[in-house]
């Protein structure tokens, strides 16, 4: 217990907090792009996340993930109910904080990633069903691959992937899983004749601008200290964040006007692909991360709307794109002068670390796809993934919650 | 009789037409927020990656109640405040009244539409001047 540290309990504390704050500023980014008859419906698929994956994390999604007595792919049991998760530090992931506090702040990733999937299927989907779905989600997807990146004993971490705050245990997940998800549940009604217009523009440029902040929690607490990674962390953080947002802002301004809602999805765009990367390159890598991020989410945007994909709000584009750019990217610009516990990335004389970094993308991207696609089926041929086409063109609010937003 | 006339405008140019309104004497009115489409179909929006159109456009529509003598002096001076010469400046319709009935005094006809001002009031003291148009009752003719 000597070796606590009150400063770095401190800020993991406050790091927790901020990354808490994510899902529902996430609630408010997605909020806004739906109709109005949606709105309400598509805030909460975001907040039920808190409070179903606070119990699923602490009853058992925390040792499937993080428990030691597990093998190279799946945790075992033992802190099942966070038992012996308490004041003492685990040294193998933080030395000097509780290992309560650890076990609280990756909870907060835990929530925050299927509630990102959810932009797939707004305005259509079934509540009851999304319930079901975010549990066994969580439990088959989530903590597997959270236990392979992260955990002690995990195959990626031992074969020396680097994903510094989860841009493949959480976007590349949450974005892969979102494509094969759309893909079950198939287009909104109207979608391609009606026009589907985001509704409140302002909620998300709001929702957008709290993510920018809370990501300094995710990506900077990711050091588990108040220490000089983390501040590293934060200053790529921001860097990548305005980077992306400038680029995405001339694309869009050379297709028309300077779009607003382009501007905060290229902020946040930038955000994931610096995630993987933010503790282990320079601020100007940063730059290029950012900045590189734009087109690639930009233009994937482009393909899944020529594609007539109903991938809703985009997440396999700016998630799942992004994020994956930001492994490939951190196999390039990662050095060990920034994060001697890092590696050297293909800039820096190693390109073995790229190998590795695409293997374990394109792993995850392998495995969040189909195991979704299959957890999506099966929800379908048991209980239905939509609800009725008269509840659809109602709108959720009215249909599944019995509420309107703005009487 | 009393002509109604429906004005769909451009929200842009509702104050120049509401001045303009006034100044001619044209002292009652309402309006309600309306969406909807002519011929030039919708508008190109930007969306996150590219543009996207929509086709109900907002507009506002104006309901005046008046005389039938006064009706095209009216009609010139909202084309005259409302036009910009691009398509979705908006349309004008017509319409007969049967009645008007004020509610507070229950005034019925011509003597519900009067107001002090109105558009008749002020030719009636331009007519007093000599430049009478030759309307120049204090009723509005319903």
């Amino acid at each position: 217990m000597e070796n606590l540290n009150t400063g770095d309990i401190a800020w993991m504390l406050t790091a927790t907090a901020l990354v808490l704050v994510m899902t529902p500023a996430l609630a408010f980014f997605y909020g806004g792009m739906v109709r109005k008859k949606n709105v309400i419906s598509t805030l909460n698929l975001s907040i039920i996340v808190m409070c179903l994956l606070s119990v699923q994390w602490l009853l058992f999604g925390f040792t499937l993930a993080f428990g030691s007595d597990g093998n190279s792919f799946i945790g075992g049991l033992m802190y099942l109910g966070l038992d012996g998760v308490g004041a003492a530090p685990n040294a193998e992931y933080a030395a000097t904080i509780p290992f309560l506090l650890f076990a609280a702040y990756q909870m907060m990733f835990a929530i925050i990633t299927p509630a990102l999937i959810t932009g797939s299927f707004v305005e259509r989907v079934r509540f009851g069903a999304f319930l079901i779905f975010a549990l066994l989600w969580a439990t088959f997807v989530y903590d597997p691959v959270a236990h392979w990146v992260w955990a002690v004993g995990g195959f990626l971490r031992n074969m020396g992937a680097l994903d510094f705050a989860g841009g493949a245990v959480v976007h590349i997940t949450a974005g892969f899983s979102a494509l094969a998800f759309a893909l079950v549940i198939r287009a909104r009604r109207g979608f391609g004749k009606a026009p589907m217009e985001p509704h409140n523009i302002p909620y998300t440029i709001l929702g957008a601008g709290l993510l920018w902040m809370g990501w300094f929690g995710f990506n900077a607490g990711s050091a588990l200290g108040a220490n000089a990674i983390a501040v590293n962390a934060l200053v790529t953080t921001n860097t990548a964040a305005a980077a992306c947002g400038l680029v995405w802002m001339f694309l869009s301004w050379r297709d028309g006007k300077p779009s607003v809602l382009g501007i905060v999805t290229g902020a946040v765009v930038g955000l994931v692909a610096i995630t993987p990367a933010a503790g282990y390159v320079t601020p100007l890598a940063a730059i290029f991360i950012g900045a590189l991020a734009a087109p690639i989410s930009y233009y994937a945007i482009r393909f899944r709307q020529q594609r007539k994909l109903d991938e809703s709000l985009d997440v396999w584009a700016c998630h799942g794109m992004g994020g994956l750019w930001g492994a490939i990217a951190t196999g390039l610009f990662a050095t060990t002068a920034v994060n001697s516990a890092g590696a050297n990335g293909l800039f820096y004389g190693n390109p073995q670390q790229l190998l590795i970094q695409a293997f374990a993308a394109g792993l995850t991207i392998a495995f969040a796809f189909s195991v979704t696609y299959l957890l999506a089926k099966g929800l379908q041929a048991t209980m239905g993934l939509r609800v009725s086409q008269n509840a659809e063109e109602v709108g959720l609010d009215l249909s599944e919650h019995g509420e309107r937003a703005y009487s | 009789m009393a002509k109604k006339i429906e004005v769909i405008l451009r929200e842009e140019k509702f104050q120049d037409v509401k001045d303009a309104l006034r100044k001619i004497g044209i002292v009652g009115m309402n309006v309600t927020e309306v969406r909807g489409h002519g011929r030039q179909g919708g508008i190109t929006l930007e969306g996150r990656a590219g543009t996207y159109q929509i086709d109900m456009l907002p507009r506002l529509q104006l309901n005046i109640i008046l005389s039938d003598h006064n009706v095209e002096r009216t009609i010139e001076t909202i084309c005259d405040a409302a036009q910009t010469g691009h398509p979705g400046d908006g349309i004008i319709f017509v319409f007969p009244v049967d009645d008007v009935i004020r509610i507070r005094t229950r005034e019925r006809g011509a003597r519900a539409l009067q107001y002090k001002g109105d558009i008749d009031d002020m030719r009636e003291h331009a007519g007093a001047n000599g430049n009478g148009h030759g309307h120049g009752s204090a009723g509005q003719g319903v």
